[in-house]
């Protein structure tokens, strides 16, 4: 969806303000946040690109006015809503009106494995590539309303396959309807010129991870 | 604005919650009385990345990198297996590219989608990392925000922008600099930084290097 998660640019945001000695987290609250969301992906309601997709939806004045983890404490409400953990007047009461049954929860014994578990964004599936290094290639220009892994400032633009990741989970769908729909994933070589004209250098160039379905030959 | 964090978090437990922080607690509340979650779990996922995982990991690979070339051309073609050597693994960092800067090339990673950024080695990633200004503008303009931070790239060097996309993740190994002959794996891991591994700073040599 075209919306200001998607943000490469765009002008106006400032400069790039480094924090000295910045700790993890920088509020108690902070923490609980990134915890409660690892903790509640731990019930496999929803996978990592519909989570991707839930911070996504956050209207975009307010993703704008909200710090990291506010945009994290949303989508995770967003989700806990939309798959059934919660309903939206316990979250609005704060009172449980029935308890989860059945669920496995994630216990603190659980949690050094549970972090090193390998999530299988790659797949084993057989789908022949379409491109090869050193291809080149063409960006769909589409604008979907759902999710995409193709930002705006790529769309339409031409570029060289650099390298072939091997074959992957497509977020683009896997986010939306979750069907995995399995296929190359490539690192995609675009000269900073093309996307950006004369203002960059003759140079440098930005590579993009894109998958079969956002490409064709050109 | 470190001031003002700091600031903040002088006074938290002496304010009434609010905001984020009361609508973070009521959340937690719901989901322990649901048992979605259990408290505990959240103090070790929290302690996980508070005091276990982090930039040292990534220092180490570099050092490592930077002393055995066997090691480098491992992690050059199969970053995500030479990284589990040091047993570096799990939840964003499942599948690994490194990026070698030379004299001729400056790579630098962003994620201009979302917050992409590869845990294992690197941690949780810094607030700049993840703010409007550096997702907007890496990819436009890197050669700006890298003159911004203090660092010149000349024209001959190419700048190389790897915009974190899909579920690969991206760790530079910097260069190493002149005048580290002869150092210890240790003393090398020692100096680098978190933002060398990004790809917006130089490992420099400390001003009065102690041997």
């Amino acid at each position: 969806m075209n919306s200001v998660h998607d943000m490469g640019g765009m002008h106006g945001m400032g400069r790039v303000e480094i924090e000295k000695n910045e700790p993890v987290f920088h509020s108690e609250w902070e923490a609980r946040v990134h915890a409660l969301n690892l903790a509640c992906g731990f019930h496999r309601k929803w996978n990592i690109d519909v989570g991707r997709h839930s911070r996504e939806r956050i209207p975009p004045a307010e993703y704008l006015g909200f710090s990291y983890y506010e945009k994290w404490l949303r989508g995770l409400e967003m989700l806990l809503i939309e798959n059934g953990l919660v309903t939206a007047k316990e979250l609005q009461t704060g009172r449980a009106e029935s308890k989860a049954s059945g669920a496995s929860v994630l216990r603190p014994s659980e949690v050094a494995g549970f972090l090193r578990l390998r999530r299988l964004a790659r797949m084993d599936d057989d789908v022949p590539a379409k491109f090869r290094p050193g291809e080149r290639v063409l960006t769909h220009n589409d604008h979907p309303i759902g999710h995409t892994r193709l930002p705006r400032y790529a769309r339409g633009k031409r570029g060289v396959i650099d390298r072939d990741h091997g074959v992957f989970i497509f977020p683009d769908t896997h986010a939306t309807t979750r069907d995995k729909k399995p296929q190359h994933c490539y690192s995609v070589r675009f000269a900073a010129r093309e996307l950006w004209g004369h203002q960059a250098s003759a140079r440098d160039s930005v590579h993009l991870d894109l998958w079969d379905d956002h490409l064709d030959p050109a | 604005m470190s001031d003002h964090h700091d600031d903040e978090h002088a006074h938290e437990h002496d304010r009434p919650l609010s905001g984020p922080a009361l609508r973070a607690k009521a959340l937690e509340s719901l989901l322990v009385e649901k048992g979605l979650v259990d408290p505990k779990a959240l103090d070790e996922l929290i302690d996980t990345y508070e005091t276990k995982v982090g930039p040292r990991n990534g220092a180490r690979i570099v050092a490592r990198a930077w002393v055995d070339p066997a090691y480098k051309k491992r992690l050059l073609e199969d970053a995500t297996a030479a990284i589990a050597e040091f047993g570096f693994i799990g939840r964003q960092g499942e599948d690994m590219v490194v990026l070698e800067n030379t004299p001729e090339v400056r790579n630098v990673v962003v994620c201009t989608l979302c917050s992409c950024y590869p845990w294992p080695v690197l941690g949780l990633p810094p607030v700049w990392y993840k703010s409007a200004p550096y997702r907007a503008r890496a990819v436009i303009d890197p050669r700006g925000v890298l003159r911004e931070l203090g660092e010149e790239v000349p024209d001959g060097v190419e700048v190389r922008v790897w915009d974190s996309t899909a579920e690969l993740r991206y760790l530079v190994l910097p260069e190493r600099p002149g005048g580290t002959e002869g150092w210890s794996e240790d003393e090398l891991a020692a100096i680098v930084t978190r933002d060398a591994m990004i790809g917006v700073a130089r490992v420099k040599l400390p001003r009065r290097s102690k041997r």
